[in-house]
């Protein structure tokens, strides 16, 4: 089984951001960056689903030349070999973003390809559903189980309200998995030592040579939002702390 | 002039309770734009329903029904709405931001060229154009993202951003759209709904809750926040990975895929707030947080707050809490 797993590279969870100058971005420099975690549950489903099946898992990636060290990361973790679409990919919006990753992968031939269900960075939550449109594939989302069966696959999807369904479908197909549902594993030091002579195939938007796309959602502005609500905050030592929170919310908000 | 169109969402008859924000928003979007809002419900005999929206102020209702539209499918239901906006040609789509929505709604924005804005919170009208602020950075950062050209736009908004109550009552023609739609073009089979476990616990009952999150670090932590929540009799809840990790039962979630709940107070312990989770709990009276970064998204909603570390906030506060009742 052929595997592609779709990942990105983002600002580390707990990064203090600052809007850049431009007022279009933010300010990337000082941030340190990390495997978007959503799509860290993709690789894992993909590597299970290899080590139970056979065949091969491809780790695709767009992002500038700093996306290396999240590629080396799934490289180490078991992924075969990379693509790596060179590309500052910024606030660019989910259809140009699965433009590239479409280009990148058409020539693969893939069985599968998965992705995480969202980005942490921008969250749309649409690059997958995009890119499987874009290369004519059947998708399921939010899926927590993935089962090879004769001519396709059986997936578990989640619903709302603790609600779940299972949806068979041919291969190839596209998933985003769900967060969550298996444990993460860790590149071991042998895992780390092989991902240095993997291959990492790297294209940049010219050579995949795309029509630009005319705008239809433009992004014109980002902004900290304003606070809707003014938090009392209490300070000084955590019992102090807690003493004025008591006496709040017995006197003032009268909830205990 | 603009048309907005609402796609309400219902499953065997029962309306998704995000359908009505939805049609608040194109009421309101429709009015702000200078133009009529209508909407449209997709199925197999969904009379009950559109009869429903009959009563409501909008220019026209869609029942847009066939025999595979019964059971969802990501094919079918694009096919059918691609083909309700080349006839209906609105300007404006929106759709709440539900999971079968994110499961449709980019490949029907794709299938014509365009980009959906998804998730978002909040429109402004301007110049006679719409301009939508939807959350980045698991809602650290907002951005304002304006729709440019021609029609039809797809959005979908966030479970809250409207408020159901604000549907404006009036009357609507219902018409009926059949869509052309061939079993031969639907590539996924889907299977019978189930659920894993009976719900033993109703957080939606409970007047007072504390809910955990990343920030407790360890299973072995938990009984710290159990403690808590004894001291105040409150229901103890968390946060998503804390029940993906199995160190509470999932029925003890809140969020978008866990319980809305809506209780007097809601102390949230080591939650940073992503937008999942805010959905389902920012409808409490009293929000409180406590977490180590100020800058916490959970500090938007919350009333009360303490920044600082919980292992040593939380022992200091059921100290406080029992000193309180004995006193």
């Amino acid at each position: 089984m052929k595997i592609i797993v779709s990942i990105k590279q983002v600002p580390a969870r707990d990064s203090q951001l600052k809007i850049a100058a431009s007022g279009k971005w933010i300010e990337e420099s000082d941030l340190a960056y990390e495997i978007n975690e959503p799509d860290a549950y993709a690789l894992e489903a993909g590597l299970q689903l290899k080590e139970k099946h056979g065949g091969e898992v491809i780790a695709l990636c767009a992002g500038p030349a700093r996306a290396a060290s999240t590629i080396r990361e799934a490289l180490a973790k078991g992924a075969d070999r990379a693509i790596h679409v060179d590309e500052n990919m910024g606030a660019l919006d989910p259809l140009d973003a699965a433009k590239l990753l479409a280009a990148a992968v058409r020539g693969e031939s893939a069985d599968l390809i998965l992705t995480g269900l969202q980005s942490d960075d921008l969250g749309y939550g649409q690059t997958g559903v995009i890119l499987a449109e874009l290369l004519g594939l059947p998708h399921g989302t939010i899926i927590m189980e993935v089962e090879v069966r004769e001519g396709g696959i059986r997936v578990k999807r989640e619903l709302e309200d603790g609600w779940f369904q299972h949806v068979e479908m041919p291969l190839p197909a596209l998933l985003t998995i769900q967060s969550g549902i298996s444990k993460l594993r860790y590149a071991t030091l042998m895992g780390i030592k092989k991902a240095k002579s993997k291959e990492i195939r790297r294209v940049t938007s010219s050579e995949l040579k795309l029509e630009p796309s005319p705008a239809t959602a433009v992004l014109e502005r980002v902004h900290l939002p304003e606070r809707t609500k003014r938090t009392q905050l209490f300070e000084g030592s955590p019992k102090e702390a807690a003493a004025q929170l008591v006496e709040k919310l017995k006197f003032e908000a009268r909830v205990i | 002039m603009s048309a907005v169109l609402a796609v309400l969402e219902q499953r065997g008859g029962a309306w998704n309770r995000m359908s009505f924000e939805t049609l608040a928003a194109a009421q309101q979007i429709a009015r702000e734009m200078g133009g009529t809002a209508g909407a449209a419900v997709l199925g197999k005999g969904v009379d009950a329903l559109t009869g429903e929206l009959a009563a409501k102020h909008l220019e026209k209702v869609y029942a847009v029904e066939h025999d595979l539209l019964e059971n969802y499918t990501p094919d079918a239901y694009s096919a059918a709405l691609r083909q309700l906006v080349e006839q209906a040609k609105p300007t404006v789509v929106l759709f709440p931001h539900t999971y079968q929505v994110r499961d449709f709604m980019p490949k029907l924005a794709t299938s014509l060229g365009k980009v959906a804005v998804s998730d978002a919170i909040a429109h402004r009208v301007d110049g006679g154009a719409l301009m939508l602020v939807r959350q980045l950075f698991q809602g650290k950062v907002n951005a304002d993202m304006r729709f440019t050209g021609d029609g039809p736009h797809f959005a979908s908004l966030q479970a809250g951003a409207y408020r159901a109550d604000q549907v404006a009552e009036g009357s609507a023609a219902v018409e009926k759209f059949a869509p052309a739609l061939s079993a031969g073009d639907i590539r996924t089979r889907p299977l019978e709904l189930f659920r894993e476990s009976e719900r033993a616990v109703d957080l939606g009952a409970a007047e007072i809750i504390v809910s955990v999150g990343r920030g407790i670090k360890e299973a072995d932590n938990i009984p710290l926040v159990e403690k808590l929540a004894k001291a105040l009799g409150a229901e103890l809840a968390a946060s998503r990975p804390i029940c993906d990790a199995g160190w509470l039962p999932m029925e003890r979630q809140v969020g978008s895929s866990g319980q809305t709940v809506a209780p007097k107070m809601y102390l949230a312990v080591g939650i940073s707030g992503a937008i999942q989770h805010l959905v389902g709990m920012k409808g409490s009276r009293v929000v409180v947080a406590i977490n180590k970064d100020p800058n916490a998204p959970i500090f938007e909603v919350a009333d009360y707050g303490i920044v600082g570390d919980l292992f040593q906030v939380v022992p200091e506060l059921i100290a406080e809490i029992e000193k309180r009742k004995s006193s």
